[in-house]
């Protein structure tokens, strides 16, 4: 008998914040452009000391500028889309749930681009401008998810096989829908919009944006870790859960808004993303157990680990020129998810 | 949240468990239920009236066919349905009103178990019984451990706590899910058909275990079963359904009569006085 310490908890996430920091390092290293590991510390430092102007080299500028923030923000988008997979599998009792999957991405992209359209139109005031998109892929996420639970069910239980297959068919309807508003813009816009759909961490983010998306994740992923014993219990089935004290309907409403903030942050800056939400979870609980409490912090963690990796490749392999981030993540994601679907979702 | 009135941190023990005033602990007067489609039509089902008293220490057996009502009436004094009429009290408290978490430090219930989604060990599932007693975000502490060996030692299960759940047979994962049952320190021990998918030596281990836990722990248990042998050797009391009524309530050999059986299970059976003064049933009666 083993049970989890606070100790270990958090052993655990600093041999994954000190891999996260190793990986970060590399990505600031690696691109177009060489740096020396030298050099990126000591601009690193500089900039820590808010000595923007010592900067060793015009480099200095393109990792502080330009490599720093994109790295930060794959580290968000990873650790939200991550957390946000690890609860649509506990709040539907399917290992094969994530945001991509059920279609919740696009239902929050179509959300974002509604959003983007209306905007212009609407005299919103400027605090709600600078969450306008956020927003509304929230909400878009939050309306596909509920559309899925229901079409996902039979004879009023949820079906693991029809919940999969209405995600899909929910996903391509939705990117119909995406594509036919698409046309409406003009050539620019529409190259741009398509290459943020497959998945893209290379705009750069306005400041407020920036806040947006730390504070919002860091209160709907707290919001979320504070159900985790209470997910534990709920995998084990609704019934078993309620008699173990948990009240149910308030941990899903919990974890269902939460889990649609997170998944609609992460869209509205990157796209839609896929396989972050699905695969980080199942190496997460292969390494460290499915005890929910460990699960979401090192799968926060470990989604941004590789969506950083898998950003840096992707401006990489064919540097000078660079792939959409999600064409990577489904590049590795999709036969890995093939494998645990054949493995009968371990 | 009201506090508990039984969250002592050791082990519930008979000799320190305040007195009640009232020896009844589970009294179900007059519940009654329906199930229907949709609010506007007829129900479909009906459970009618149903009372009976049960003390601390005491086994009552609900028995009857399929469709009789038997897992409604469980869910009713479980207090995860409410009752269309009447009420379900246990200690004075009334068992649907009570908030999740208290309900889950008075009322344990064994299910039949439903499919795990992830490998989980014995013991995680064992400390899976401390949740009522958590705050909201929380480890387990010493406590919780001890309790947790202690249940999986009362059901004879130690040897199995670093297991994983889909490794172990029906009987030990049966053993293990009690043993988060007692875990939860509960006074009302509710079980939905245990024996079903046993085989006939581990049905007759589980019930002289619940027979044990019960006196030991003054449980008073409540269990649904279709094994009419075992409930006769083993309840104090006996509800017999039928279609959602209640056809009689008391002992075992007060309920146990052949035309009553045969009328309510539509087979042939005899009845036999066992050498314990215990009824037995024969349902291959020699013509």
């Amino acid at each position: 008998m083993r049970p989890l310490t606070l100790r270990r908890l958090f052993l655990q996430c600093s041999l994954l914040a000190a891999i996260l920091f190793v990986v970060v390092v590399v990505a600031l290293k690696l691109g177009a452009v060489p740096v020396s590991l030298y050099g990126l510390g000591r601009d690193l430092i500089s900039v820590l000391l808010h000595q923007t102007k010592a900067l060793t080299s015009d480099y200095g500028m393109i990792v502080i500028e330009i490599r720093l923030p994109r790295i930060l923000l794959a580290i968000m988008v990873g650790a939200s889309l991550s957390v946000a997979g690890t609860s649509f599998q506990a709040l539907l009792r399917n290992p094969l749930a994530d945001p991509y999957v059920l279609g919740v991405s696009s239902g929050a992209a179509l959300g974002a681009v509604l959003a983007l359209i209306a905007e212009p139109h609407l005299p919103l005031p400027v605090w709600l401008a600078a969450i306008f998109t956020p927003f509304g892929a929230s909400l878009g996420a939050a309306a596909t998810i509920a559309a899925v639970y229901f079409l996902g069910q039979r004879q009023g239980q949820i079906d693991s096989a029809t919940l999969l297959l209405a995600g899909i068919i929910t996903a391509s309807f939705l990117s119909a829908i995406i594509m036919f508003l698409m046309t409406t813009l003009s050539g620019r816009d529409f190259r741009g919009m398509a290459f943020w759909l497959m998945g893209d961490l290379s705009s750069s983010l306005q400041p407020s944006l920036r806040w947006v998306l730390g504070v919002g994740f860091f209160a709907a992923a707290g919001a979320i870790y504070t159900t985790a014993s209470d997910l534990n219990l709920l995998l084990a089935g609704e019934k078993e859960a309620m008699h173990l004290g948990v009240d149910v309907r308030r941990v899903r409403l919990v974890v269902y808004i939460a889990a649609s903030i997170l998944t609609g942050l992460a869209v509205s800056v990157s796209g839609a993303i896929g396989y972050v939400g699905l695969l980080v979870p199942h190496v997460m609980r292969l390494l460290f157990g499915s005890d929910h409490r460990t699960l979401l912090p090192t799968a926060a963690f470990g989604g941004a680990i590789a969506l950083v990796l898998a950003d840096t490749l992707a401006r990489t392999v064919v540097a000078p020129s660079e792939l959409p981030v999600g064409a990577m993540t489904a590049l590795a994601g999709a036969p890995l998810f093939i494998y645990l679907l054949r493995r009968g979702a371990a | 949240m009201s506090t508990p009135a039984y969250s002592s941190s050791t082990w519930p023990n008979p000799s320190d468990a305040p007195r009640a005033v009232n020896p009844v602990r589970l009294s179900v007067e007059q519940v009654s239920y329906a199930y229907s489609a949709n609010p506007s039509q007829a129900p479909l089902f009906t459970l009618e009236a149903n009372s009976f008293q049960a003390r601390p220490g005491e086994i009552v057996a609900i028995l009857g066919p399929n469709a009789s009502g038997k897992s409604t009436l469980l869910k009713l004094i479980a207090g995860a349905l409410a009752p269309l009429s009447g009420r379900v009290l246990l200690d004075g408290f009334i068992t649907h009103t009570l908030a999740p978490r208290a309900r889950a430090q008075r009322i344990a219930m064994v299910q039949q178990e439903t499919p795990l989604l992830f490998p989980a060990h014995a013991w995680e599932f064992v400390l899976q019984g401390r949740h009522p007693y958590g705050r909201t975000l929380r480890f387990e502490n010493e406590d919780d451990v001890l309790i947790a060996r202690n249940a999986l030692a009362q059901v004879g299960a130690e040897h199995l706590s670093d297991r994983w759940m889909n490794e172990i047979s029906g009987g030990e994962r049966q053993r293990v899910i009690l043993a988060r049952a007692l875990c939860q320190q509960p006074l009302l021990l509710l079980l939905d058909e245990p024996t079903l998918h046993l085989d006939i030596g581990a049905q007759v281990d589980l019930l002289v275990t619940l027979r044990r836990l019960a006196a030991e722990n003054r449980y008073t248990v409540v269990v649904v079963t279709h094994e009419l042998n075992l409930a006769a050797e083993y309840a104090d009391q006996v509800v017999l359904l039928q279609k959602g009524k209640s056809l009689r309530v008391g002992s075992p050999a007060s309920v146990y009569q052949r035309d009553l059986l045969e009328q309510v299970f539509q087979t042939p059976l005899t009845v036999e006085k066992g050498s314990n003064g215990r009824p037995r049933v024969n349902l291959f009666p020699t013509p």
